[in-house]
């Protein structure tokens, strides 16, 4: 899960990291109330979507003056916001923070994130804030800074050291930055955080660190164990279908293809759009089933899957191993009652309960269903089923 | 022969008595594994599909000899169940369990190590050595003794491989499903040496998925360790690129975990890789084929 820069912002400033005072508004007049209470001569205006490059797009703009808030409020309140993170559709921006401007002496970048490798979190720092991270990574790897961190021992002083020397930092800010830096490891640890991003992170010219930016991402399985945290989801920043799809256990994210895709496990179901695609199909989505399948859920897999208006044609492709393919065979035939399968279904399963399963949908006799003998052979028929050759 | 276990292994199970400990664990000793006993708090004492129950690791090792535990406890509770095991003295623990958080899993890999204890997983379907040991959730039946091993992050993509192998008239000597959570024990580099290893393993068939750089880790180790025909396939060629908010897990690795460039870095070391899944069973009667 991900929150907003203004709610990563109240988490950090929970843990003591230093962030700008500023308020979130979701009207015109709320902003210019906002810029009022904070007072000062300069304002940044930022909206608030789930994703990076908002500067670039639009989305955040320095007012010096309270007549220039009301002006960019207006102009990015309502906005849909198009970044290079969230696809040519772009993001409807509902809300603005409303900063106090900084006074910005130079960018450092500062990040926390688990090392699968090295199996223990890695912080990373660079001089080269401001920037795309993934730029200076490919561009001049050396200057950025990693130091993991195993958290049997946590994070010590020569981990700070460490960061600090190399960012070659004066003496004099030397034991401000350790702390900031071991004040967002904490944030990282206490909130099973999968990722913190602080992009610029500013030295001011009195020479105090802020985190200008904030980016956090959470690990989902965690999340039963912060509520605060849970709460601060935004499920307008989600997909309605996903989310539907979520609740009933499946895992759905839509393609652009005309082959609507249903399967168990993840992998398998990656395995299945490359072979569409192999065989010169396009997937219309990807869609597990996940291990818990039944017939309900089956059903409202076809519902999903069929909203999709390009759907020319539903592959199914299971290998039962927890999933019983008896249940998903009962699955198909509920779902033809509940809902109108517009499209002929190409049917494979396999595994666990699969005779029992063919045999319940043979006796059934659906128009429309088109058995498979195995994955190739699916993908086939599925592929041609969506060209009306079959 | 085999990997890592066969049919005189000992398997207790940790969360014996549930739900999905009981269903499985059945499926198990139904399929020939020797599952001697199974660990569920306050239950100690009882008798359980046939099997002991105790309260503890360290009581269910001592009375029966255990050396593997298959892991089924629900995912907040399963780092310390890993810790157990390993304090008990498990020599390997299979990690069924969906959904453990991964600081969770950190924190219990460590402690893991350090105890010399293996570890499976989690979130995976575990391991089988055909026709002798399943400690997992696999449908055993696809499995059919052989020649060729088997190592895969995805679960069905696991019954799948598999599967193809048998029909082809080849079987499988030991499969593994290593789990795709960030945190996982024992990873292909892990593997492919004991596969090496084995006298009855004649190929192997490594099935990977995009993120992270296991695969290419892999491809490094093969390079100079594994002088056996390895076949491969990576799942998500056609997978669009996620939209999420920061890139720092792709830099660390120093790759961004594509498909693409997997395949080409096993290409690169001589693993015969496969574009589509429904080949993997074709190339592995090629390979074995021209021996």
């Amino acid at each position: 899960m991900n929150v907003h820069e203004y709610q990563a912002k109240q988490i950090f400033a929970k843990y003591g990291v230093p962030v700008p005072k500023g308020y979130i508004a979701t009207t015109v007049e709320e902003a210019v109330e906002n810029a009022k209470k904070l007072g000062g001569k300069v304002w940044v205006v930022k909206a608030q979507i789930h994703a990076g490059g908002r500067g670039l797009g639009g989305g955040v703009k320095v007012a010096t003056s309270l007549e220039k808030v009301e002006e960019f409020a207006k102009e990015i309140l309502g906005m849909t916001l198009v970044t290079h993170q969230t696809g040519p559709e772009g993001k409807l921006v509902s809300k603005i923070y409303i900063e106090e401007g900084a006074d910005i002496a130079e960018e450092l970048y500062l990040g926390v994130v688990l090392d699968r490798a090295k199996e223990m979190p890695v912080i990373m720092a660079s001089t080269e804030g401001g920037m795309a991270i993934e730029d200076v990574a490919a561009n001049t790897p050396e200057k950025i800074i990693k130091v993991a961190v195993d958290p049997a021992i946590g994070f010590k002083g020569f981990h700070g050291r460490e960061l600090a020397f190399g960012l070659g930092l004066p003496k004099e800010e030397i034991g401000k930055f350790i702390k900031f830096a071991a004040a967002l490891y904490q944030v990282y640890m206490e909130n099973d955080a999968e990722m913190i991003e602080i992009n610029p992170l500013v030295k001011t010219g009195a020479g105090e660190f802020i985190a200008l930016d904030g980016k956090m991402g959470f690990d989902d399985s965690a999340l039963g164990r912060h509520p605060d945290i849970e709460a601060m989801r935004d499920l307008s920043e989600e997909d309605a279908d996903e989310r539907e799809a979520s609740e009933y256990g499946l895992s759905y994210i839509a393609l652009d293809g005309e082959i609507g895709c249903m399967v168990n496990g993840a992998g398998l179901a990656m395995g299945t759009m490359d072979t569409i695609n192999y065989m010169g199909g396009t997937p219309a989505n990807f869609l597990d089933v996940g291990g818990k399948a039944n017939a309900e859920t089956v059903a409202k897999g076809f519902e999903i899957i069929l909203k999709n208006p390009n759907v020319k044609a539903i592959f199914v492709n299971i290998f039962g191993g927890i999933v019983r393919c008896d249940r998903i065979a009962n699955g198909i035939l509920e779902a033809t009652k509940l809902v109108d399968v517009r499209v002929p279904v190409v049917v494979r399963l396999d595994g666990t309960n699969a005779a029992e399963a063919a045999v319940i949908l043979k006796n059934a006799g659906i128009a429309n269903v088109i058995a498979a003998t195995d994955l190739g052979d699916g993908a086939k028929k599925a592929v041609a089923a969506a060209k009306g050759e079959l | 022969m085999s990997i890592l276990v066969n049919k005189d292994t000992k398997v207790i199970v940790q969360g014996f008595t549930g739900k999905e400990g009981t269903f499985h664990a059945e499926q198990c000793l139904a399929y020939g594994t020797k599952i001697v006993g199974g660990v569920t708090p306050n239950k100690g004492g009882q008798t359980h599909l046939g099997q002991p129950v105790f309260n503890t690791v360290k009581e269910a090792v001592a009375t029966t000899g255990a050396t593997v535990s298959m892991i089924f406890v629900p995912p907040a509770f399963v780092s310390d169940a890993v810790m157990e095991a390993a304090d008990a003295g498990i020599e390997l623990a299979v990690i069924i369990t969906e959904g453990a958080p991964v600081r969770d899993m950190q924190e219990a890999k460590s402690y893991a190590t350090k105890k010399d204890m293996l570890t499976i997983g989690p979130n995976c379907p575990g391991i089988i050595t055909a026709e002798e040991c399943k400690i997992g959730i696999m449908p055993g039946a696809v499995f059919k003794k052989g020649n060729v091993g088997l190592i895969s992050k995805s679960g069905t993509l696991t019954y799948e491989g598999a599967n193809q192998v048998c029909n082809e008239g080849f079987g499988i000597t030991t499969a593994v499903g290593i789990g795709g959570d960030p945190i996982i024990g024992l990873s292909y580099k892990d593997l492919l040496p004991l596969f090496e290893a084995d006298p009855e393993t004649e190929a192997i068939v490594m099935i990977g998925e995009i993120g992270g750089d296991l695969e290419i880790q892999a491809a490094a180790f093969i390079k100079d360790n594994i002088t056996k025909p390895v076949v491969a396939f990576i799942a998500g060629q056609s997978a669009p690129a996620g939209k999420r908010m920061g890139h720092a897990g792709a830099i660390i690795s120093g790759s961004a975990g594509t498909a693409a460039e997997k395949m080409a870095a096993l290409e690169a070391v001589g693993v015969h890789v496969v574009i589509s899944p429904a080949d993997i069973g074709k190339k592995v009667a090629e390979v074995l084929g021209k021996k």
